[in-house]
């Protein structure tokens, strides 16, 4: 195989890819996509991830540090697998925010700044370049190992040669494909298209190679497996450290990729898609890597010491005399570097213009209102082919300037960590309300530096930008500066190092400075949006009723979106306004919408700057804009309570009728007791009257007069009782009474109140276990005994049974004590249970007990007042109350209710 | 204003099977943390304790059953998103 016969075939598969992604733009455009945009196209395009480091790296990884290399596949495989937790609210925040890059939506999370934009654009340049520079040179490489089969001996200007040459093929095909539209936020079908052939074709590769060493060289899966434990390959090294901190980089690297966000999210045409990639793209990952542990060990087994096993992939098949299949490997890797870096410099070439060019040129013409002739498109779009020139030249230069012989992957792996700095910004401005834009600037640029100084600048090799005795000693002789050692921890392997103190300190510098700053009320609103993306995807903050004309408007969203695609979107807003013509009302929600459409080309801030710039002092500021939010949240808390306020009518309607029925009943008892109570208070009244009369009237013996004196004594007494226990109840209904605590046990105030209720007429038999009542009480002892008499006394007057009969039952449970009255009469009917605690009401009628219906009522304020309460329960046979008291009383803060 | 339905406390026998489908998937990324940390418990102190082909057929074992119950749970979830517990999905 000639070298020049390989050059042409791979500029066969060039015309080839050119041709491919020609016809995917011209179905696109025809409106026949729904080929282009499925998953499987959407999965395969995401295998961008899997570069030529990964293509011929990870063999030189698997072959130097064993199952390590896995690490790089293992942490997508988690964040796929777990798209549910982050891609997912990734994806939908893409589209409903219409983000265009990775800059774009730590700048629009962070209230559209411009400055954060520039930020993370900086850092995804930085460390993109030596990526790309990996690029260059796995390509420049795979092309001299076939021009040494072909006899050449390539020196330094051969490389550089090729290297150039590839970097200016990659710039035209990416310019041509990537930079054809301006709204970056439209997928570029032929580029995906393209990517999606070449993953296709890398994956096919790969696979080729594995097979013919398994099963052409090796003999089969078993003899393989025999021959890797034979091998010198270390395949697993005792550095739990840099597994774990690889799967998070790995992983972390994923999400914060330029290029890989701009497939994910940009180019994402269906959230649906990511259901199937969440297992078909770590299946395509498997599959890459299943047969890079067999190649390196037959590569080591094969090839002469000394061969760089980066390399093998391509080498093995030379060597065994399969040109064909090594061309299939060299087009693999060859298109694992040029869709990387194609996608790569479309997703960088966007955020450029957008957050550093625009904003600039805005800034320049600030003097000129934006309403001019000329067209802004013509900026951006050369901004974005210059920008992807531009990026193709510092990989170039770095390719030149670094160590060359540095393994790929050692260079990638310090790419990540450079990139991954961004996740703090990103994950928090997701999941957490209180960042701030300050917080996610410090972090940043916190991130930056550490990175810079302890993995960066040391690839360029000794004394190139850092001296020796700075690397030994550290910077101004502080040994805690030094790079490789911060803070004077030496012990850890540099990467690890690297990304330790680098995400650290990054994190926490975002935290604590989030927490200590307040942000700024458009922060406060895009969080809210960002956070909350599930629950409202469409609100977004209004603009108020401006007086722009519709016409400027128009005029600088045509120097935007281009004249006729300008045209029809005003043409079709008029026409949702019902307006002929072709120029809608400026209504809030048409400007907002216009914003969002300008995002999609030159990102949130810089469509934000623009309108604002239009509509100048007319725009609501920014609080007015929280005042609106805050006011549709109100309605939404009022709706919230008026429903809750219903339900809770609802329940008060049914307590109001059962409380009414209560009343009526209650107001024919107190009827009822009124008659009953001026009877009661008539009747010794005119006894009194009457024989008062008498003795004034004198003329009696002194036996009628004495008689006559008793009798009023005995009616006055009966009216003195009443009133106080009407007086009794009125205290402790007002809780004025005064507890006096005292201990005592309770068969004691048993004995007191059997003796004091007059149970000496003997009709009554009480029937008492001493045993249980051994229970020593702290409370209102003299209270309690009022309520036991109550008790007894009503079973002595109310039990209808022939041989009356009282239980006494003292019950313990925990820190309660119960007291049962239970007595063998007919008990009480139940329809009046619910009364026989009120004032006034009374079971019996007459007055058979001579009572105004105050005892039980006066008991129950009793026992409230002790903390405790009493009940009636039915029995099976008689009357039953039941007492219940907290076994320890605290009366000290009974006193002051 | 309209306010989104409240969501019902108690869900009919499919969508309760769509819940748990969900769950069992936010917790996949989980077990392949714990899958993927096995690694860290393997010894290779001493001459002949060293991880041979076993370690690497654990790994891709591993990793291939996570995929392919990934590929399951996902089969099994129904795009239908009116049912999202995070509430309605598009505008």
């Amino acid at each position: 195989m000639s070298f020049n016969a390989l050059i042409a075939i791979a500029l066969g598969y060039v015309v080839f890819l050119f041709f491919i992604a020609f016809l995917a733009e011209r179905r696109a455009k025809a409106g026949q996509n729904s080929w282009v945009s499925s998953p499987w196209i959407y999965t395969l395009s995401i295998s961008i991830y899997c570069t030529a480091w990964t293509f011929y790296g990870a063999v030189g990884y698997a072959a130097r540090s064993g199952l390590e290399f896995v690490t790089i596949y293992l942490g997508p495989t988690l964040v796929m697998v777990g798209w549910w937790w982050i891609l997912r609210r990734l994806v939908r925040i893409g589209r409903a925010q219409r983000i265009t890059s990775i800059a774009d939506l730590v700048s629009s999370r962070f209230g559209k700044s411009t400055q954060l934009g520039m930020i993370v654009t900086v850092i995804s340049v930085i460390a993109a370049t030596p990526y790309i520079a990996l690029q260059l040179q796995s390509v420049t490489l795979s092309f001299a190992v076939f021009a040494e089969t072909g006899g050449a001996n390539w020196n330094e200007a051969d490389f550089n040669a090729a290297a150039v040459w590839t970097s200016v093929g990659l710039a035209v095909f990416t310019v041509i494909f990537g930079t054809r539209n301006l709204d970056a936020n439209e997928r570029h079908h032929g580029v995906v298209m393209a990517i999606a052939v070449e993953a296709v074709v890398k994956l096919l590769a790969l696979v080729a190679v594995g097979v013919f060493v398994v099963w052409g060289i090796g003999g089969g899966p078993s003899e393989i497996l025999d021959r890797i434990d034979n091998s010198d390959i270390v395949l697993w090294h005792n550095d739990g450290g840099r597994w774990i901190s690889l799967i998070f980089l790995s992983a972390a690297a994923f999400l914060c990729l330029p290029r890989m966000y701009q497939v994910l999210v940009v180019e994402n045409a269906d959230e649906r898609h990511l259901q199937i990639a969440s297992w078909a793209f770590p299946l395509y990952l498997f599959v890459m890597s299943l047969f890079v542990v067999p190649i390196a060990v037959v590569g080591l087994d094969l090839m002469p010491p000394g061969s760089n096993p980066d390399l093998f992939v391509v080498t093995v098949p030379l060597s065994e005399g399969r040109d064909g299949l090594a061309v299939l490997s060299f087009l693999g890797g060859f298109s694992s570097a040029t869709s990387m870096v194609i996608v790569a410099t479309i997703a960088l070439a966007t955020m450029v213009s957008n957050h550093i060019v625009v904003p600039i040129w805005l800034r320049l013409q600030a003097n000129q209102h934006a309403v001019m002739s000329g067209d802004v498109r013509h900026v951006i779009l050369l901004s974005r082919r210059l920008t992807v020139a531009g990026i193709l030249g510092l990989g170039y230069l770095y390719y030149r300037f670094s160590v060359g012989g540095t393994a790929l992957a050692t260079i990638g792996l310090i790419s990540f960590t450079g990139t991954v700095q961004v996740l703090p910004a990103m994950i928090g401005g997701i999941f957490w309300r209180g960042a701030t834009g300050i917080g996610a600037a410090a972090g940043l640029v916190t991130g930056l530096i550490v990175w810079l100084w302890t993995l960066f600048l040391p690839t360029f090799g000794t004394d190139a930008v850092i001296s020796q005795a700075v690397m030994d000693h550290g910077l101004f002789g502080l040994s805690i500066l030094r790079p490789e050692a911060l803070f004077g921890i030496s012990g850890l392997d540099p990467l690890v190092h690297g990304i330790f103190w680098s995400m650290l300190l990054n994190t926490a510098m975002f935290v604590i400075c989030s927490l200590l700053t307040f942000p700024a009320p458009l922060e406060r609103l895009q969080g809210a949006q960002f956070v909350n993306v599930f629950d409202h995807s469409t609100a977004a903050p209004a603009w108020t009723n401006a007086a722009t004309g519709a016409e400027d408007l128009l005029i600088m969203s045509q120097r935007i979106m281009g004249s006729a695609e300008a045209q029809a979107l005003f043409e079709q807003e008029a026409l949702d306004q019902g307006k002929s013509g072709y120029l809608p009302e400026v209504t809030p929600t048409f400007i907002e919408k216009l914003e969002r459409e300008l995002a999609g080309s030159v990102g949130a801030a810089t469509a934000h700057a623009m309108i604002l710039q239009l509509i100048g002092g007319s725009s609501v500021s920014v609080e007015d804009l929280i005042a609106v939010a805050d006011e549709a949240a109100q309605i939404l808390e009022y709706s919230n309570r008026l429903e809750a306020k219903s339900k809770e009518q609802e329940s008060t309607a049914r307590a109001l009728r059962a409380a009414n029925e209560k009343l009526t009943a209650l107001s024919i008892q107190k009827d009822a007791f009124l008659s009953q109570i001026s009877h009661e208070l008539r009747t010794p009244m005119t006894s009194i009257r009457s024989f008062s009369d008498i003795l004034r009237e004198g003329e009696m013996s002194q036996d009628e007069y004495r008689r006559y004196a008793a009798i009023i004594h005995a009616e006055a007494e009966r009216l003195t009782r009443l009133l106080d226990d009407l007086l009794d109840l009125a205290v402790l209904e007002h809780g004025q009474v005064v507890l006096r605590e005292q201990t005592g046990r309770m068969s004691d105030l048993l004995d007191r109140a059997l003796g004091a209720a007059g149970l000496q007429d003997g009709v009554l038999k009480v029937v008492r276990d001493p045993k249980t009542e051994d229970v020593v009480l702290t409370t209102d002892l003299d209270r309690l005994v009022q309520v036991f008499i109550n008790l007894i006394s009503n079973a002595r007057k109310y039990c209808d049974a022939k041989k009356p009969q009282l239980k006494i039952k003292v019950t313990r449970e925990g820190q309660t004590c119960t007291v049962d009255f239970i007595d063998n009469g007919s008990g009480i009917a139940p329809e009046k249970r619910a009364l026989i605690f009120e004032k006034f009401s009374r079971v019996a009628d007459g007055s058979k007990a001579g009572g105004a219906g105050l005892g039980l009522a006066i008991c129950r304020e009793i026992m409230q007042r002790l903390g405790g309460d009493v009940t009636y329960v039915a029995h099976k046979s008689g009357a039953s109350f039941r007492v219940r008291l907290p076994h320890v009383q605290r009366v000290d803060a009974l006193e002051e209710t | 204003m309209s306010r989104k339905p409240k969501p019902t406390v108690f869900l009919q026998r499919a969508s309760y099977r769509q819940r748990r489908l969900r769950d069992a998937s936010k917790l996949l990324p989980f077990v392949g943390i714990v899958l993927f940390a096995i690694p860290l418990a393997w010894t290779t102190q001493g001459p002949d304790q060293k991880v041979g082909s076993l370690g690497l057929i654990y790994v891709f074992g591993a990793w291939f059953a996570l995929i392919a119950v990934s590929g399951v749970l996902t089969s099994l979830i129904r795009p239908d998103r009116t049912e999202d517990d995070n509430g309605p999905p598009e505008p």
